[in-house]
């Protein structure tokens, strides 16, 4: 299908980027990767005036650690994240998390930063820097703030962003040593959004027992959750079998699924369980070998 | 309001004024009059735009014409150089890989972005490869049987010199 | 006259020669509809109904004729003026082109734009504005039969939603049957909604010439030459005057045979602005409007002997056709070939009902590889077959080898009336068992079973029926459904066949080649075969319902028979020998005792144009409409080995054996290609696929994002062996295999799942089976991960 006319602009640089967004404010859609927008596009359900396109910015696409953080610049691509050595050697829960990500050909055009701001419930990223307690890097006419993950997701579709507003960074705090994670997620088919999905991230003291962790939930609610009770009752205790699956009970608890074409409330809520379960295990197991 | 645009495909360079709604498949089918980059859905599920657009396989059909402006495409019609079948062609042809020829287009652009990325990949690594792009006759196995036959021919294995010459039939090997 | 797969006695047939027609589609060449660029050419998009049931109060044109580039917007009241508002389908009831009063399924069309550009046209259909008084909406077959149902079909005589009831077979010994039984099992199995969805998408080009009142349609169609005879009935253009073009067809599956109303209004179109219109369908279009396939609610009974011995069979099914009677299926076969449904089995007596009803939802019913409903026949009795096994605590493959049709009972009469043509059951199943390890595996489950693992074996032995057919028994709109071949030999030896199917992957450029070139003693690079021009080729009814090898391939060779036997009388006086002492040996005519003597078809068609026998007709072609005798009865054996993931439902298909029986055949390297893709069809509608509705009737599966399509990564990995059974009333003994496949395989997936399962009491679990459906059949037996 053919999507309603529109003005493109592709600015140079952040500031005249944020620049022609307050210019035409609500008006106006940043395009990145486009994979979420243009699908929303070509069936009239985003009718912007004017597109800004920002893949034509310099030096947006950094991936690299840098003061504690890593950082992942607002042109990196999923694929990107799938491939890199980097990732996939120190931060299993995003490669983990970039594998089922839509499917290649979209994870070559897509972005973290832009499937954040996309605010999908289902958006796997989303969930997984909830778990690793991330943090998003805004531009906007008075500079750079930086907010935390949890207070970026507002709501269905809704962020924290201003309409004037870009997003050029997101940060994932360098996991300690002794840390693990996992991503595990339902899908009916590769290339679909999931069922329901869980991200995991811990770390473990030189004892063995959990010193953090991050549970963040996907597609099992009005926006992505985190499962904070959950996180607490394995904080302070060795990551056994019985803990996991309390922790699991938890975590399905703090899901609010609705019933849809992919499964029924009742479904989804006790798959939470079981990812959350599988994923404890695995994270476990990489922590204690990291 | 149009903007003026350049985009190489195959090695060849299209300029044109478009609308910036027009997508990079209208682009390449209706403009530079490439028509073996076909389109199968609207929600960017299906691969049959797929092309490389530097160097990475991409939907066409999720990117705007302006969005493309200065890139490096390549389409199904570049593949054969000389009249000579590239590689996965030829394997497509020997093994199967196609039954109505409509996904083709796309499984080989995507086939032939992995095999440059990693020329001897696992069977499973080929079936993920190729996940984005749907094919509703073969049920993939041949495609996969190619893809993988072509890898063979590319790093030097046997039957690369002796490509079927484009365009007759005769027994498969 | 059954063997696994060996050398072939041919020089051509049944080998594994390369497609002819693969070179185009590799590099981009192949020329599907969209490829195709008139000049002046104007394009269609069509405005449809938001609301599965509503009156339309008005349409308002205005706001789309504003639009820069528009050209005309046509509706249902002006396609009534023209006497084009409605259409007959091709099952005997009528059908909207464009809405007129009111509309009846979600997605129906309510008019047309038309405009000098795609983009135009999309914009002005956003601008047409239609105001709708919704009406109740029935979704649910069973509630449509409900006394006080709302009544879809005004325009009908018939103030009911119940279309029609079909029957057959013995009702009084079936009951007999039943009433003296030692064993009845019942079940209520349904088949769901699917859609064949090709992944091209259906379109047209209808490009009217008013001076020569000359339509040319470009079109995605399976079966050309029965479209211009429907146009020729629907638009009153004379036949001759319609020239039907369908170009490389990306997939049809029976999605590409009804005439949808698109096409007209775009002839409409073309007519009312003198240009050529092109219409495109959207992937939604597609899945929402045009032919859906099966959604039968079954009922099924078998009669049995407490050793097993099966005795009657009774069927009933509601069948929801949706708010147009309109698929595709022979005339006198309003549920197609569903009673077939006694399967491979000896069966003494069945009786099967069918019942059809008008639902607020999109036509159709019969595509999508089901070889007119025996898809859902087959999976019924296998299915069945399984539940009376677990009835009987008996292994599936022990009731199936008590009950299949021994060998020496071919031709077999069924039941119902079908004469099975050929048939080596028993090999077959024994073949298969062996090639899977069958007893190995039974022992792994049970040793599975007892550590708590989920293991399931699910056997599918199907009989399919195909080669539609005898002109006795089988029209479409009363036209005969034979096929036919036209080939031309040329001077120099190479010759062109031309055909009335349309393959839309099937391979035909090589299959039919083939063919011919074993009949002629030619290389089948020298056969050229054309086909999809109503223009030059001779009539035929088209290609689905796996019936192109056993009526055109049959038709190809006749045909090529012809030829030689005027080839015969030609060498005859090239020899100087009289017509008996020639031999047909090597692909030559050669004097008998004296192989040397001999001469090529290069020799004989050289001669046939320079040097024709005196008296003779110079020349060397022929026609042959093939009417065939019976049907072909091909059949196979299926098995699938799954495991089940206790924590999550997942199924995982780990093994998949498909044994096939087609007769002889053509080129194996085409037949294993046709059942890969049948069995991930298959695979596709065991797991994943339902296009369902919500109480409103909105369709809540209208593109891939909700319509599953399997992936590379879920797909099995495919295992196929043959036997060969030839056909033998078919001039090759060749039965036809696009279908099997389809047919063969949704049955062994879920009696593989119900195996992994039947220990916790589970007899039937309905298709597509989801996670979910294991996950709740888990939890409630204390499974859990
Ligand atoms: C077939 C298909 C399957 C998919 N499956 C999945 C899946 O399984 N899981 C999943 O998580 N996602 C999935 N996606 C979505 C995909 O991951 C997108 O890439 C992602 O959601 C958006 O990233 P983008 O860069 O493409 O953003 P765009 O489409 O360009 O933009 C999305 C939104 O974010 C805004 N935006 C983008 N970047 C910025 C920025 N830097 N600053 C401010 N605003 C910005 C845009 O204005 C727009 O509103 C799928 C997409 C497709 C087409
Ligand atoms: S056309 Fe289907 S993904 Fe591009
Ligand atoms: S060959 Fe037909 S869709 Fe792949």
């Amino acid at each position: 299908m053919i999507p309603a006319a529109f003005e493109y602009v592709a600015p140079r640089s952040v500031a005249e980027a944020v620049a022609l967004l307050r210019q035409h404010s609500y008006d106006a859609k940043v395009i990145a990767g486009g994979q979420s927008l243009i699908p929303m596009m070509r069936f009239r359900m985003a009718q912007p005036k004017v597109l800004v396109d920002i893949g034509r910015i310099p030096g947006l696409d950094y991936l690299r650690e840098e003061d504690g953080y890593l950082r992942i610049g607002a042109l990196v691509r999923h694929a990107t994240m799938e491939h890199s050595p980097l990732i996939q050697e120190r931060y299993p829960l995003l490669a983990a998390t970039a594998r089922v990500v839509a499917d290649p050909l979209v994870r070559n055009l897509g972005t973290v930063a832009g499937s954040l701001v996309h605010a999908d419930p289902a958006g796997d990223w989303a969930a997984a820097m909830m778990a690793a307690r991330a943090q998003v890097v805004v531009a906007g006419p008075d500079g750079e703030r930086v907010i935390g993950i949890d207070d970026f997701l507002v709501d269905t579709f809704t962020t924290a962003l201003e309409p004037d507003e870009l997003v050029v960074e997101v940060r994932v705090p360098i996991p300690g040593p002794r840390s693990g994670g996992d991503y595990q997620k339902i899908e009916r088919k590769v290339g679909d959004f999931a069922t329901a999905a869980v991200a995991v991230q811990v770390t473990l003291d030189e004892a063995g027992r959990c010193q953090q962790a991050g549970i963040g939930l996907c597609a099992v609610g009005p926006i992505t959750l985190r499962a904070a009770a959950a996180e607490e009752a394995l904080v302070g205790q060795p990551l056994d079998e019985a803990t996991i699956r309390k922790a699991a009970a938890l975590a399905a608890e703090a899901a609010q699924p609705t019933s849809d074409t992919r499964g029924s409330a009742e479904y989804k809520r006790d798959m939470v369980r079981v990812l959350t379960i599988r994923a404890l295990r695995s994270a476990a197991a990489r922590a204690l070998k990291a | 309001m149009g903007h003026r645009i350049a985009v190489t495909i195959n090695g060849q360079r299209y300029e044109a004024e478009v609308e910036p709604r027009l997508l990079l498949v209208h682009f390449i089918r209706e403009v530079a009059g490439l028509t073996g980059t076909h389109i199968g859905c609207d929600t960017t599920s299906c691969g049959a735009c797929t092309v490389i657009l530097n160097g990475k396989p991409i939907k066409s059909c999720t990117m705007f014409a302006v969005q493309a402006d200065g890139s490096e495409i390549r389409t199904v019609e570049g593949l054969a150089q000389n009249g000579e079948f590239h590689p996965i062609q030829k394997a497509f042809w020997e093994c199967h890989g196609l039954q109505c020829g409509y996904c083709t287009p796309g499984m080989l652009m995507a086939g032939v972005a992995l095999l440059e990325r990693n020329p001897n990949p696992t069977e499973d690594e080929v079936r993920r490869a190729i996940s984005g792009n749907l094919c509703r006759c073969t049920g993939y196995q041949n495609i996969v049987k190619s893809i993988l036959r072509a890898a063979e021919m590319m790093r030097g294995g046997a039957g690369v010199a002796s490509g079927s010459p484009v365009g007759r039939g005769s027994p498969a090997q | 006259m059954s063997a696994t797969l060996t050398e072939s006695p041919h020089r051509v047939l049944g080998q594994p020669i390369k497609r002819k027609e693969d070179p185009r589609f590799l590099t981009g060449q192949g020329r599907y509809l969209d490829d195709i660029k008139l000049p002046n050419m104007a394009y269609m998009a069509i405005v449809r109904s938001p609301y599965a049931h509503a009156r339309i109060v008005s349409i308002n044109k205005e706001p789309a004729l504003a639009v820069p580039g528009v050209l005309a917007v046509i509706t249902g009241e002006d396609l009534e003026k023209l006497g084009l508002a409605w259409m007959p389908t091709l099952n005997g009831d009528q059908q909207m082109v464009l809405a007129v009063g009111k509309v009846l399924f979600q997605y129906q069309e309510v008019a047309a734009v038309i405009a000098t550009s795609r983009e135009a046209a999309y914009d002005g259909a956003a601008a047409v504005e239609v105001e709708y008084d919704p009406l109740p909406v029935v979704v649910d077959p069973f509630k449509a039969l409900e006394p006080d149902a709302p009544i879809l079909r005004e325009d009908r005589k018939e103030k009911s939603n119940h279309i029609w009831r079909w029957e057959s077979g013995d009702k009084a010994a079936t009951d007999k049957a039943f009433a003296e039984a030692e064993v009845v099992i019942k079940e209520k199995i349904r088949f769901p909604r699917v859609h064949p969805s090709p992944l091209e998408p259906c379109g047209c080009i209808a490009d009217y010439n008013k001076t020569q009142n000359h339509l040319t349609l470009y079109v995605t169609s399976q079966a050309p030459h029965a479209y211009r005879t429907v146009l020729a009935m629907v638009t009153k253009l004379p036949e001759h005057q319609i020239r039907v073009i369908s170009p490389d067809v990306g997939g049809g599956f029976g999605n590409k045979v009804p005439v949808y109303p698109g096409y007209v209004v775009a002839i409409v179109g073309s007519m009312l602005t003198g240009r050529p219109v092109k219409w495109v369908e959207t992937r939604t279009e597609n899945l929402a409007s045009t032919h859906f396939a099966r959604d039968y609610h079954m009922t099924v009974e078998i009669a049995a002997t407490r050793e097993g011995q099966v005795k009657a069979l009774r069927v009933h099914t509601v069948a929801d056709h949706g708010a147009f009677d309109a698929q595709a299926v022979p005339s006198k076969w309003p549920a197609g070939l569903f009673n077939i449904c006694t399967g491979s089995y000896t069966f003494e007596a069945a009786h099967v009902v069918v019942d059809a009803v008008y639902t607020n939802k999109a036509p159709g019913g019969v595509a999508h590889r089901c070889s007119f409903r025996v898809t859902e026949a087959s999976y019924l009795i296998e299915r069945a077959m399984d539940i009376l096994a677990h009835e009987l605590k008996m292994d599936p493959a022990e009731l199936r080898r008590k009950n299949l049709i021994p060998a020496d009972k071919f031709p077999w009469k069924s039941p119902t009336g079908w004469v099975y043509d050929s048939g080596n059951y028993h090999h077959t199943l024994d073949y298969a068992l062996n090639l899977i390890g069958y007893k190995e595996l039974r022992k792994e489950q049970a040793e599975k079973r007892a550590r708590g693992e989920l293991m399931g074996i699910g056997i599918s032995f199907f009989t399919e029926v195909v080669g539609a057919g005898p002109s006795k028994h089988f029209d479409i709109l009363g036209i005969k459904m034979f096929d036919s071949a036209e080939i031309r030999v040329h001077p120099t030896g190479k010759a062109i066949v031309r055909l009335g199917t349309r393959h839309q992957g099937q391979g035909h450029e090589t299959t039919y080649a083939q063919i011919v070139a074993e009949e002629l003693g030619l290389s089948p690079d020298d056969v050229l075969v054309e086909e999809g021009d109503t223009d030059t080729a001779p009539y035929g009814l088209g290609t689905y319902a796996s019936r192109s090898t056993p009526t055109s391939g049959a038709a190809a060779a006749m045909c090529a028979r012809r030829i030689r036997e005027k080839a015969r009388k030609i060498a005859a006086y090239l020899l100087e020998c009289g017509e008996h002492d020639l031999e047909w040996a090597d692909g030559r005519f050669q004097v008998k005792g004296a192989p040397h003597q001999s001469v090529t078809m290069q020799q004989i068609a050289f001669a046939a144009y320079t040097n024709p026998p005196p008296g003779m007709e110079p020349g060397l072609e022929a026609t042959y409409y093939y009417d065939p005798p019976n049907l072909t009865f091909p059949y196979g054996c299926y098995i699938a080995v799954v495991d089940i993931d206790k924590g999550t439902g997942e199924v995982k298909v780990r093994r998949f054996l498909a044994v096939d029986d087609c007769g002889t055949i053509i080129n194996p390297m085409i037949v294993q290609g046709q059942v890969h893709g049948g069995l991930t069809e298959g695979f596709a509608i065991a797991f994943m696929q339902d296009i369902v509705f919500d109480e409103n009737g909105n369709n809540l599966v209208t593109n891939f994002t909700e319509y599953m399509l399997p992936t590379a990564v879920e797909t099995p990995r495919w295992e196929t062996a043959h036997t060969v059974t030839p056909s033998p009333h078919h001039p090759l003994g060749a039965k036809g295999v696009g279908e099997s496949p389809n047919v063969g395989s949704p049955a062994a997936f879920v009696n593989a799942v119900v195996d992994a399962l039947s220990h916790l009491g589970v007899r039937h679990i309905d298709m597509p089976i989801t996670r979910e459906k294991v996950w709740r059949i888990l939890r409630s037996a204390g499974i859990d991960e």
